[in-house]
């Protein structure tokens, strides 16, 4: 059974029907990589699966429904978010900013600080006044805390140097060892790095779903879907 | 010309109401052409006009203003202070008051839509309360103060002065109410009342497309506001007098209780609010002082006692029940929505 | 000199209060995005809870009769304003302009229902003797209640900011402030966090209540809502969601207002604040504290 299952998802922003049905499985551990070109609704995608935006459709947790399920109660199931704008507080600590993602009886410090040992020296520092790269450290670092099941991680990278991307990318292959990850990435090395499986969207529809290394071999059919290369 | 048959249909059948001695028990006291029932359909008549002036700011033009009162005070009290303090003609006082209307919504509207959302709403309360405050002052002794005082009558013309001529007031707030409703009308179906429609919409897709939407806004603004000050002149006419109350702060809320009640952002909603929270407002104060409920216990009839009471009491339920007032909050509201959380400065687009 | 003392003291005292109830408003806004115009009802509630209880402790002596009723006061306040949030405010969740029309209505249909249960004429307060006499400094005959104003500010100010500081609910506060969606995002349920702000907002309205019948002897229906504007205009000036930016705003906006109504003309310092909302504004839309929800 599959840790995360969709089917036939739609979401509207306003008048525009951004996911038009969506429909794939997330397997348990590893990557699952969503992929697409600007605005095809991969955002809108994780964002529906926190229950952040109106949705219709069925979304099953382990096999448990949670398309109506509010956000709180999603994330208290296990689910943890790395937002695209990353979202820290910035009015409060680095500290502050962990403490607040606290929701597990033993939340996981020792492997925080290791991973981003940069956190704890700076954890009196207001969160506004950190580096992109290390608000993107405080981003993961606080979905890590608890042990969560899956991780919705959206373009870490994005506005990343790239010894920072590199660095994202080291952190992601850490993570995956320990939780499953959907991950959104334009970063096409990043994900060729960490990602087991790809799933491809286009216009809010899904139009490739397969093994992550397959799709970036085939060279045509990353051009034609995602217009690079 | 045909969207205007029922419309204009209607308004010459409301003309010859003062023709018509039918009674409406409970509705009215009296019957329909008496003096009584006639003031009170001229009351809900202008509060009608006036509330769909307040609905071209706020539902049309996406512009939540708390100080739309302001205008309408104006006109009761600039008018009143030309004709019985310094004793000027009728037509030139209501001239320099639709004067000073439009040229105070130009300089405060410039100064308080430079910020947008709350900041711009916050803004208009406090002109509106300097407005109430200078009332209150009593400035050369003009306004009156608490009690304010009443229109010197003579300066008044003799077919609106006198419980027979009613009627002839009557008249006036329907064109009153005709007025503000071709206006609006004719405004919003401009190629400014488009870009008003679309200001309230995305102010930023506007600038996008090249246009300014300060100069829409601040042109909305003033003619709003200067249909507000028309409808002060007329109803100093109908209450034959200037005082505080409506320079309150209640007064400016129950003028978003009308439009909210009507249903904001269509032609008929806010006027129809208007007419109905005015209705209610009287006769439920009627109500009141009847036999029927002195003989109630205290407990029920006191809260009866006030009006207000009992509208805001309703007005919280249509709020939970009917939230699309009389046509449709629902999407409006969500779009309106927006204005409450628009950043106070509006990102330049470069 | 001895004049000015006394403005200043004066001015200070009316700050102390503008910061009560607009601490609350501007904690309110910030978090939940409602512009509460029921504020005012707290502040009204609260008074009249005070004198009601007062009138009927009759022979009991004046200071524990105050300070009961003044306890009263402040949990009716309190209550009420938890009410309010439970029954009007949560069920519109996400219903922004549903939420301030509502408490529109309460706040005409309460102040309604007080002027015609006790009318609309004002109802004398008794106070300790104290608080009714004045202490010379300098020249100065300043009456007692400014301390006690100033004094009850000071300590609910370092209260809000240690609950916000100190306290995991504060904690929520702050950062939902920010950011409301992202707490929820944490597996926070935020719907809490707003009952707690408007209990906090109604005790410190309760409190400005009770404060006001020091300063004014009377409790009338149309004082909290008179009170509610002025401290709309502290909350826009000193910066929405901000508790520092409100105090500095209050501190300004009383002292504004006494020496430009003794200085210029008598009236005119309600005018004068109205005119500083107006250059704060415009100079720096964001308010005093730069932040704006």
């Amino acid at each position: 059974m599959a840790l995360l299952s969709i089917q036939d998802l739609h979401v509207y922003l306003g008048e525009s029907h951004v996911l038009q049905g969506i429909s794939f499985d997330v397997a348990e551990g590893g990557v699952t990589a969503l992929l697409g070109r600007n605005g095809v609704g991969k955002t809108t995608t994780l964002r529906a699966l926190m229950g952040l935006v109106d949705r219709r459709g069925t979304i099953r947790l382990a096999g448990d429904a949670i398309e109506h399920v509010p956000t709180h109660k999603i994330v208290r199931r296990g689910v943890g978010y790395v937002p695209e704008d990353r979202d820290v507080f910035s009015t409060l600590t680095v500290e502050e900013n962990l403490r607040l993602a606290e929701r597990d009886t033993e939340p996981r410090y020792d492997l925080v600080h290791e991973l981003f040992p940069e956190l704890r020296e700076r954890g009196k520092q207001p969160a506004g006044t950190l580096s992109g790269g290390q608000q993107q450290m405080l981003a993961i670092g606080r979905a890590l805390l608890n042990d969560n099941r899956v991780l919705l991680v959206d373009e870490p990278t994005k506005g990343l140097s790239p010894l920072l991307v590199t660095e994202v990318a080291r952190v992601l292959q850490r993570v995956s060892e320990l939780t499953t990850v959907l991950l959104v990435e334009q970063n096409l090395g990043v994900v060729n790095r960490v990602a087991r499986d790809a799933v491809v969207l286009d216009t809010g529809r899904v139009v490739h779903i397969g093994p992550a290394k397959e799709l970036l071999a085939d060279k045509p059919m990353i051009h034609r879907m995602l217009g690079v290369g | 010309m045909k969207r205007f048959a029922i419309p204009a249909a209607i308004v010459v059948a409301l003309a010859f109401v003062p023709r018509l001695s039918v009674d409406l028990p409970y509705v009215f006291q009296g019957g329909l052409n008496t003096p009584g029932t006639l003031e009170l359909l001229a009351l809900c008549l202008l509060f009608g006009g006036l509330a769909l002036s307040y609905d071209l700011l706020f539902g049309f033009t996406g512009l939540l203003s708390f100080g739309h009162a302001l205008y309408f005070a104006v006109g009761v009290y600039i008018a009143a202070i030309a004709m019985t303090r310094w004793h000027w003609d009728f037509w030139v006082s209501v001239a320099f008051t639709a004067l000073v209307g439009f040229l105070l919504a130009i300089v405060l509207g410039a100064v308080s839509l430079r910020v947008a959302g709350i900041a711009f709403a916050m803004v208009t309360l406090a002109f509106a309360q300097a407005g109430s405050i200078l009332a209150l002052k009593n400035p050369y002794n003009w306004t009156g103060g608490e009690e304010g005082f009443g229109v010197d009558y003579h300066q008044l013309p003799t077919w609106t002065v006198g419980i027979l001529n009613t009627k002839h007031l009557y008249w006036i707030a329907l064109a009153y109410a005709a007025l503000v409703f071709a206006v609006v009308r004719w405004a919003i179906n401009s190629s400014p009342g488009h870009v008003w429609q679309a200001i309230r919409e995305n102010e930023l897709r506007v600038q996008v497309l090249g246009l300014r939407p300060y100069t829409y806004k601040l042109m909305s603004y003033v003619l709003a506001s200067v249909l507000a000050t028309i409808g002060g002149i007329v109803y100093l006419l109908l209450l034959g007098g200037a005082n505080t109350d409506v320079t309150t702060a209640s007064f400016t809320l129950t003028l978003l209780l009308m439009v909210v009640i009507g249903g904001t952002g269509s032609r008929w909603g806010a006027m129809i609010g208007g007419i109905l929270y005015t209705f209610a407002n009287h006769r439920l104060g009627d109500l009141s002082s009847s036999h029927a409920v002195s003989s109630l216990p205290s407990v029920i009839r006191t809260p009866l006692q006030q009006p207000l009471f009992i509208l805001g009491v309703l007005f919280i339920l249509v709020v939970f029940f009917v939230p699309g007032g009389l046509t449709r909050i629902g999407q409006v509201g969500a779009r309106l929505d927006r204005i409450l959380r628009r950043p106070a400065v509006q990102e330049e687009v470069t | 000199m001895s004049t000015f003392l006394l403005l200043t003291i004066t001015g200070l005292g009316l700050g102390a209060m503008y910061f009560l109830i607009a601490s609350g408003l501007s904690l309110i806004y910030g978090l939940m995005g409602v512009l509460n115009f029921a504020h005012g009802i707290f502040i009204t509630v609260a008074g009249y809870t005070l004198w009601f209880v007062e009138s009927k402790l009759g022979d009991v002596p004046v200071l524990p009769r105050f300070l009961i009723a003044a306890l009263a006061g402040l949990v009716v306040g309190t209550v009420f304003a938890a009410l309010t949030e439970l029954v009007l405010i949560r069920p519109l969740y996400g219903r922004h302009i549903e939420q301030v029309l509502v408490t529109v209505g309460l706040a005409l249909a309460v102040t309604a229902l007080v002027t015609a249960i006790w009318g609309s004429d004002a109802r004398v307060v008794a106070a300790p003797g104290w608080t009714g006499q004045t202490t010379t400094i300098f020249g100065a005959h300043i009456p007692n209640d400014r301390w006690i104003e100033i004094a009850t500010a000071v300590i609910v100010l370092f209260a809000l900011e240690a609950f916000l500081r100190r306290t995991r609910y504060g904690l929520i506060v702050r950062a939902g402030v920010e950011n409301r969606a992202m707490v929820t995002a944490l597996g926070i349920d935020v719907r809490k966090s707003f009952t707690l702000v408007f209990a906090i907002g109604g005790l410190a309205a309760g409190i400005a209540g009770v404060l006001y019948t020091l300063y004014s002897t009377t409790v009338d229906p149309q004082q909290g809502t008179s009170l509610v504007i002025f401290a709309f205009i502290v909350v826009v000036i000193g910066g929405l969601g901000s508790i520092r930016g409100t105090a500095w705003a209050a501190i300004i906006v009383g002292l504004v207002q006494q020496y430009a109504n003794y200085y210029a003309s008598s009236g005119l310092g309600d005018l004068s604040v109205v005119l500083l909302l107006g250059i704060v504004l415009i100079a720096r839309p964001r308010g005093l504290s730069g932040s704006f929800a």
